[in-house]
Parts: C-alpha cells; sequence; structure tokens
C-alpha cells in the first residue's frame, strides 16, 4: 500500500463538493492458505486485495437521496471515477428524510485487543507444519478414517478505515487463524464426513488436537447411521448448531426489518416471547467472539446490546438510518455491518450469545432422557423463514435414550416455527464457546419439534 | 445462434502474458496459468415503496496459478502491469517449487471462441432512469395484486465480465460475459401471519432478457406476489414419506443437489461422492437423461469458456439412468488422463478454479403432465422449490419448497407452508417414476468451497416415489 487507508479515506472526503456529504470506506486485507492432502501440499493461495466504497448523500427539502459505488482500484482516477458514479447514482433515488450518514454520538470506542503482529510474519514452513500436523492426527485418530477431503490452515489481516464529512474518523484492524478439517469415515460401502476446526487471532491460540479429535468424533460416530420413525420429540442442538439458530434469530431482531415490515418480531417490544431462562446479547466487545469490532460499519462505536432479558423482547439493533426511521428515543445501536467494501452499511448483529445455564452437556442430555442430539442441519436457507417464523431444516446426530447418547441417525428434518421454539427451550448447557461466525454456541434443548423420517 | 468471435479482452499483452508464464515456470513447475478479469456490475435496489439504493462497481485484477506435481500455488492482485503480473508469478510459483526449472519460452496461440448466442443490448449501457422504471412498475404491479401485499422490494442487477486465460501449453482465449438478472420478493400480511413471496429471472444476455413473454415484468412480479398470498391460506406441511410431483422447471435444485455435485470430478477422485466408482452402472430410473451444457444459449451458467480457457459443451452425465460421466476441471482431467468439459469455474480472479456445474438439466421424457397428476392417489404438488444442500459423501440433500400444494385423489387441493424436503441422491434417481414431455428452466447462485457462480436447473413435471416432507402436521 503507498497511502495509508486513513489518509486515503479523508482524501476521498475533502473532494465533497457544495452541500453533498460523503463517506468512504476503505478496506485492505492479506489472507494465506495451505490445504494439504495425503502428506503434501495440495494448495498453496496468497491474496492481497484493497478496495473503496464511497457513499453519496444528496440533502434536499423533501429528504436526502443517496448513492453508492465502488472500486478495487486505489488510483487517483479511478476513485475520482468512483465519486462521481456515486454521485450520479445518488441523483436517481428517492428523497428520504430518514437516509444519511451517521453522526457523531459521543460514545467513546473501546479498545480491542485483535490484532497479533505475529501473523503478518508466521513463516509459510510452519503453516504447512500445522496443516500437515491436523491430517495426520487425524488420520491417526480412528482406524476408520481412510481419508480427508481437507485439512487447511488459514489466516488473514484486515485493515478497515472510514471517514464522512459528518466528522466521522475511525480505523482498526485485526487478525485471524484457523485450521479446518473434514475427515471421511468408511465402513465397508458406508461413508460419513465430520468437520472439526480451531480458530484464533495467531497460530499460538488454535487447538490442532482439539480440531482433530472434533473430526474424528463427528464423522466416526455417524457410522451406520438409520433414518428414525416420524415423531414428536425433544431436540438437543449442539453448540455449533445452536450458533446458526442465533444467527437466525439475530436476523429477526434487525430494526431494518423490523420497519420494513419483514421481522415476525415487530411491535412485541415487551412481551414474553422466550423461557424466562433465556438472555440473548449482542456483544461485539468480546474479544473472544470472531465478530469483535471496535467500531461499526459507519464509523460508530459498538456496543453490548442486551436484546432478550429474562425471556421479555427488549428492543432491536439499529444503524443510524434504521434508528431515525424508527424514530422518537431510538438511536444507532452500533449495529452498522457491509459485507466489505461492496456494500452499503446494513443493520445486523456480530456478536451474539446466549448466557449460559448451569448445566453440563451430559446433564442436558440426562435432563431430556429421550430425544434427539442433532450435530448438524441442512438447508437453513431453504426451510427457515424469518419472516412467518416457520421452521424446517434437514439434520443428522444422535438418538438419546434414558439420558445418554445411542446410535447414530441421518435422513431426517426438525421442524417447529422460531416462535415456539423459543417458548419450549427445556435446558441451556453451561458450555458456551466462540465460533467462527457471528454467533457463540452452546449446547440448547428443545422439546415439541416434529421429526420427520421414514 | 453460435457465433465464432476472434476479439480478445484489451486486458494484457500477448508478450507480457507470455513473460509471466516463462518466470511462473523458473522454479519447476509444469503447468501455469495467468486469469484476467474485468468486472462491471450495476444494479437497482427499489425497497419500502422507494428507489432506495443504485450501486456500481469495478474490479479488475489477476489470479497466477502455478502446478508443480499434485501441488499449485495461487497468487492473484489487483495490479495488472507487468510488473505487478511478475510478483504475483513469484508467489505462486514460490509455492509450488520444485528448484530450478530452468528458461522456458511460452507461445502463445490465440483460440478463437463460439460465443452461444449474441447479446444485443448490455445493462451498462441502458440508461440508469430506464431501470428505475422497471423496478418501480415492478413494485406497482406487485402491491397492485392485493391490499394484503404490505412489503415488496425489487432488485435489478447487470454485470459484464470480460475474461483472458493465457496458460504454459499456449492456450490464450478470451470471453465476454453480460448478464441481466431481475428479483422481487413480497410480504404478504392476514390473519395467520406473515408470508413471503419470490421470483427471479437471470439471463446471460442484456436488456433484451424483459422483451420475452415469460420475463415480463409484470408476470415477475405476478408471480412473486401470488405465491405470498397463497401462503396465507397454507396449512402446516405433512410430515413423513410421500409421494411428490414436480412442476417443470421447479425442481432442478433438486438434480443439482441430488446427484449434480457427487457427479463433480473433484470430489469423486477425494473419495468423497457416493457415485465413485460408478460410471457404466444404473444410477437412476430408466428414462432419466441428465445433462450439464455450458454452452446452452443465453442461459444463466452459460458462457462461451469456461475459467481456464476451456471451450464450454454440453455433458451427458446420465444417459437413460446409466452414469456416464463425471465434469472434469484441468487439474482433475489431467491427473485421470481424462478429457476437460468446460467445468472449471471461479467467483472472481481472487479464486482458483474448481469443478463447477453450469446449466444441469434432466430432459424432458413422453409422459403428459396432466396425466401424471391425475394418477397420484396422494402426495405433494411442489410448484417452486427454493435452495438446497448435499453431503456427497451420503448422497443425503434437502430442498426447500417455496410454494407447494396437497394432492388428493389427483387434484391439487390446499396451498402448504414452507418446508424442506429431506431425500438420498441415488435412492431418488431411482424412484422417479413419470417424467412429463414438457420443461422448464430455473436460476441460481451455486456456493461450493465459498465461492458462488451462476447456474441454471431444468426439469419437465416429474413424480418421485417416497421423499420425506419436513413439515410438522401429523
Amino acid at each position: 500500500m503507498t497511502l495509508e487507508l486513513s489518509d486515503l479515506v479523508r482524501q476521498v472526503v475533502g473532494w465533497a463538493s457544495g452541500p453533498e456529504q460523503i463517506e468512504a470506506f476503505a478496506a485492505h486485507s492479506r489472507d494465506a492458505e495451505v490445504e494439504v492432502y495425503q502428506g503434501g501440499i495440495e494448495t498453496l493461495s496468497t491474496a492481497e486485495s484493497d478496495g473503496v466504497g464511497i457513499r453519496v448523500v444528496l440533502p434536499g427539502d423533501d429528504g436526502a437521496r443517496q448513492g453508492f459505488a465502488y472500486t478495487g482500484d486505489l488510483s487517483q482516477e479511478a476513485l475520482r471515477a468512483t465519486l462521481i458514479e456515486a454521485r450520479d447514482n445518488a441523483s436517481f433515488a428517492t428523497p428520504d428524510p430518514f437516509v444519511g450518514l451517521a453522526e457523531p454520538d459521543g460514545v467513546a470506542p473501546a479498545t480491542l485487543d485483535l490484532y497479533r503482529d505475529s501473523v503478518a510474519t508466521f513463516p509459510t514452513a510452519d503453516k504447512i507444519a500445522m496443516a500437515l500436523e491436523l491430517e495426520r492426527l487425524v488420520r491417526a485418530g480412528d482406524s476408520r478414517i481412510k481419508s480427508l477431503r481437507t485439512a487447511s490452515y488459514g489466516d488473514g489481516l484486515l485493515e478497515v478505515a472510514l471517514a464522512s464529512t459528518a466528522g466521522i474518523e475511525a480505523s482498526y484492524r485485526r487478525t485471524g487463524c484457523s485450521v479446518f478439517a473434514i475427515a471421511i469415515a468408511s465402513d465397508g460401502d458406508e461413508t460419513q464426513t465430520g468437520f472439526g476446526y480451531s480458530v484464533g487471532r495467531a497460530a499460538d491460540e488454535l487447538d490442532v488436537e482439539t480440531a482433530a479429535a472434533m473430526a474424528v468424533l463427528r464423522s466416526t460416530r455417524m457410522l451406520g447411521a438409520t433414518k428414525p420413525a416420524s415423531r414428536r420429540t425433544t431436540v438437543v442442538f449442539d453448540p455449533y448448531v445452536t450458533a446458526t439458530l442465533l444467527a437466525i434469530l439475530g436476523g429477526t431482531l434487525n430494526g431494518e426489518s423490523v420497519l420494513k415490515g419483514r421481522s415476525l418480531f415487530a411491535d412485541r417490544v415487551g412481551e414474553q416471547v422466550a423461557v424466562p431462562g433465556f438472555n440473548l446479547i449482542d456483544d461485539p466487545l468480546d474479544t473472544e467472539a470472531y465478530g469483535a469490532t471496535p467500531f461499526d460499519a459507519e464509523g460508530l462505536a459498538t456496543r453490548r446490546i442486551p436484546l432478550i432479558a429474562g425471556g421479555v423482547l427488549g428492543g432491536f439493533v439499529h444503524n443510524s438510518t434504521s434508528a431515525r426511521r424508527a424514530g422518537g428515543s431510538t438511536r444507532s445501536t452500533g449495529s452498522a455491518v457491509r459485507a466489505g467494501f461492496k456494500s452499503t452499511p446494513g443493520v445486523g448483529c456480530r456478536a451474539l450469545t446466549v448466557v449460559p445455564g448451569s448445566l453440563s452437556p451430559e446433564a442436558v442430555l440426562a435432563a431430556v432422557g429421550d430425544g434427539v442430539l442433532v450435530q448438524s442441519i441442512s438447508g437453513v436457507h431453504s426451510g427457515v423463514n424469518p419472516v412467518s417464523g416457520d421452521f424446517s431444516v434437514g439434520a443428522e446426530g444422535l438418538a438419546i435414550t434414558g439420558g445418554s447418547l445411542g446410535a447414530p441417525l441421518r435422513e431426517f428434518t426438525v421442524a417447529s416455527s422460531i416462535q415456539r421454539m423459543l417458548l419450549e427451550i427445556t435446558a441451556i448447557g453451561n458450555d458456551v464457546s466462540w465460533l467462527p461466525g457471528g454467533s457463540a454456541g452452546l449446547t440448547l434443548a428443545i422439546s415439541g419439534m416434529s421429526l420427520s423420517g421414514a | 445462434m453460435p457465433v465464432a468471435t476472434d476479439a480478445l479482452p484489451a486486458l494484457i499483452e500477448t508478450d507480457v502474458l507470455e513473460r509471466v508464464l516463462g518466470a511462473c515456470l523458473r522454479t519447476g513447475g509444469d503447468f501455469a496459468e495467468v486469469f484476467a478479469e474485468d468486472r462491471v456490475n450495476n444494479s437497482v435496489l427499489f425497497d419500502d415503496g422507494r428507489v432506495e439504493e443504485l450501486s456500481s462497481g469495478r474490479e479488475r485484477g489477476a489470479g497466477v496459478r502455478v502446478i508443480s506435481g499434485d501441488t499449485t500455488g495461487f497468487a492473484h492482485t489487483a495490479d495488472i502491469s507487468e510488473r505487478g503480473l511478475l510478483a504475483a508469478a513469484e508467489a505462486a510459483a514460490a509455492a509450488a517449487s520444485k528448484g530450478d526449472g530452468g528458461v522456458r519460452t511460452i507461445a502463445l496461440k490465440h483460440r478463437s471462441v463460439i460465443a452461444p448466442h449474441l447479446v444485443l443490448k448490455p445493462g451498462s449501457g441502458v440508461a440508469k432512469a430506464d431501470k428505475v422504471a422497471l423496478a418501480k412498475r415492478a413494485d406497482e404491479v406487485a402491491r397492485g395484486r392485493s391490499g394484503s401485499i404490505k412489503q415488496v422490494t425489487v432488485g435489478y442487477g447487470d454485470s459484464r465480465r470480460r475474461i483472458l486465460v493465457a496458460n504454459s501449453d499456449g492456450v490464450l482465449a478470451g470471453d465476454e460475459q453480460v448478464r441481466t438478472r431481475f428479483v422481487v420478493q413480497t410480504v404478504a400480511t392476514g390473519d395467520t401471519g406473515m408470508q413471503t413471496g419470490f421470483h427471479s429471472a437471470g439471463k446471460t444476455i442484456g436488456w433484451e432478457m424483459f422483451d420475452e413473454e415469460e420475463y415480463d415484468i409484470e408476470v415477475i412480479a405476478q408471480r412473486a406476489a401470488d405465491r405470498a398470498l397463497t401462503k396465507l391460506k397454507a396449512r402446516p406441511a405433512p410430515s413423513g414419506k410421500l409421494t411428490i410431483v414436480l412442476n417443470r422447471g421447479a425442481g432442478g435444485t433438486m438434480f443439482h443437489e441430488a446427484c449434480g455435485h457427487g457427479l463433480e470430478a473433484d470430489l469423486v477422485m477425494k473419495e468423497t461422492s457416493v457415485f465413485r466408482g460408478r460410471v457404466g452402472q444404473r444410477v437412476a430410473a430408466p428414462g432419466v437423461t441428465i445433462v450439464d451444457d455450458g454452452s446452452y444459449p443465453r442461459e444463466w451458467g452459460t458462457s462461451a469458456i469456461d475459467d481456464e480457457g476451456h471451450p464450454t459443451q454440453r455433458n451427458v452425465l446420465i444417459e437413460d439412468g446409466v452414469l456416464t460421466d463425471y465434469m472434469w476441471d484441468f487439474r482433475h482431467a489431467r491427473k485421470e488422463g481424462h478429457g476437460q468439459s468446460g467445468n472449471g469455474r471461479r467467483q472472481s480472479y481472487e479464486c482458483l478454479p474448481i469443478v463447477r456445474m453450469t446449466n444441469t438439466y434432466l430432459l424432458a421424457g413422453t409422459d403428459d403432465p396432466a396425466n401424471i397428476l391425475s394418477s397420484t392417489e396422494s402426495g405433494v404438488y411442489c410448484a417452486k422449490l427454493g435452495g438446497g444442500q448435499v453431503d456427497t459423501a451420503t448422497g443425503d440433500f434437502v430442498f426447500g419448497m417455496v410454494e407447494a400444494y396437497l394432492i388428493e385423489n389427483g387434484e391439487i387441493t390446499e396451498p402448504l407452508r414452507d418446508a424442506n424436503l429431506i431425500g438420498n441422491g441415488p435412492e431418488v434417481l431411482m424412484a422417479i417414476d413419470a417424467i412429463g414431455n414438457d420443461f422448464a428452466t430455473g436460476i441460481g447462485t451455486c456456493g461450493k468451497d465459498g465461492q458462488g457462480v451462476p447456474v441454471s436447473d431444468g426439469n419437465p413435471t416429474l413424480r418421485v416415489q417416497g421423499i420425506t416432507v419436513g413439515g410438522t402436521a401429523t
């Protein structure tokens, strides 16, 4: 990079003319990935990418109009052309009194330790060695592991800077590292796969042995799986699956969806939407969370947001536009998110977690007695409707009999509705763990689910 | 109409490519490739009754790949000057190094390609005001269907993607891919809560897409609105094993998941496909023929060449129920001594090419669609499916029903709420017992290893015995 990102965004903002408002968001990332296969390197990729997204807001009597354009080319000519394109795009928007940039709100950003210098200098040979060690451990973990679909090490550095004519200036950087494996277990003609992983901010925070053991367990314990009979039963979701459920729930608590009539929780603030023991928080200040960040995608400080407390819906997450649209005392919760430099700020949760219960995972199984443990789900994007609340997903897992794990089960679905599931939570585990994604996981038991199988 | 074209995107000079490829092999690699891409995207978002946003973007860059034995080195850069490309070449070559490779001279030979069809009016040349007007009209039409339609989102998008591929085997090929997409999403509110509707259209052509009757904006908007309205009266989907009748064009996703992914050579060779070692064997009921055809004119998954510079082609995967071949990219074809099939695709220059589907079709049979329905005593009629997902190792797959009805005594009766279906690929292919003489296609974005590429699916009216419906009604 020839120019520091924060200088670059400040420069673009300086090109504002007349009454127009400008926000520039720049991201620089550097990623490396090693994949190994059967003791050799299969692929080794290095990637470096930069980009700038420019938002232009044209004020007017009936409201403001917003336009957006982005470029992967940071040359002066490309940046100027992108600004002109964003301006032109703004001229076609419908004036909207709520559209605009975030205004500084006085909330001080937290100092979060998300960056490890060691990632930039970690030798490629060591990355390869970690991936090979992961593959070796998975193969050695069980005689039924015949091979792996993949064993990999990956790391990345992300640097972000944002500036606007409203006086916002923000920047941060963070690192992330992971190892990931998919084991293939075979017995006769049957094949089952299972993944394992470990994540951290730097390589020394990774636990290769745990990742390997996870892949071995999740693949081998599915061997011999059969299709269960259809029935209504209690389902225990393992932490990885619970994290996916929380991400869906987070989507329904998005202030923009609520205001646009696309959330099943609209008009339900203050109501008992879940069992009294259920507490949901979005906490991007928790440095353990993969999604932790000091600033949101509009440059406001992030904050800890209680969403459901004692089962009662407390409120929604907002960016500055959705907060203005909501009116009254609603303010941005520092929840503007972007997919990258190619998109405008939307609204979303970053680090959802459930306040853990008192039961160990084993105690949850014992409390449930008879039911099904679900270790993975599929078809979430096709079978869960966050507007109607209809919930139906493909699943695999293990029978729970007499309070402990039994035979493996596959090719079945579990169904209910998001509304009912929150009110039928029967046990919350104490095993909270952060996962790669926007939410944490723990063991969660939900009764009254329809299992469809044979 | 296929058209031969000699035009090569002017992204990188041929002599620069030759020097960069030579540099790639200096550390002993067996094969080197430069993939350059220049992409322009434009979109209009009409939401909540307003033109919410117009967005435009441009990205340009190159990915450099070096293969040495079974090892692939890859690096990409947004700097496509000779200096930038040489730096990427050095990074990719370092990863796939066997020592000193000496000096190799690469002589590129421009391969003219056959464009599957002509593009008349690329979206990048259409006035923004016209795009906005189109989105606004769709909003009006959808809302006009009923006062119960409370929310409408309309998305218009166009892209122009120019690619250039050069490799150490001397291949030099280029392509320009123009795509147009239109999506309408609706929310309807009634006594039973809220329901959603969705309809989309996409073609690898320009603005002329909207001149076709099937892609008329009003038709797309009406379908999206009616899907949500119908479901307001829907009852919960049943739970358990049932007979399914799939509408033409509704169920391509099912075969994309049920067998498409399992026929990708990379998954087959890593022993994670239930179809491994089954070429020449019966894997589907008689009459079932599945093709993947990246050269099919105008379809969403169509291109002249794949992202490794190989011409796309019609590949027969299953013929009359017998497995004939898998889909291949360069790397796996070379390893197995098999020909490439034009299925090496990538999301962008930032990604390595992998084996992907293009347009995957289960071809029409001979049965009268009306008879298929009337001869079905009871079951579920799927008018439209949503997305799906498969575990290729077991063949178990799911897909969502977004418009479905009960079949009672050979007739379509009550609408059903959304639910997933779950089945096993090999079992479902054998359980097809009726194939209609009609056919239609649908579009989607297929995700694999974190990369999304445009694909289309197609099928005639079909009946499948015994798929598990994941509803809540008993």
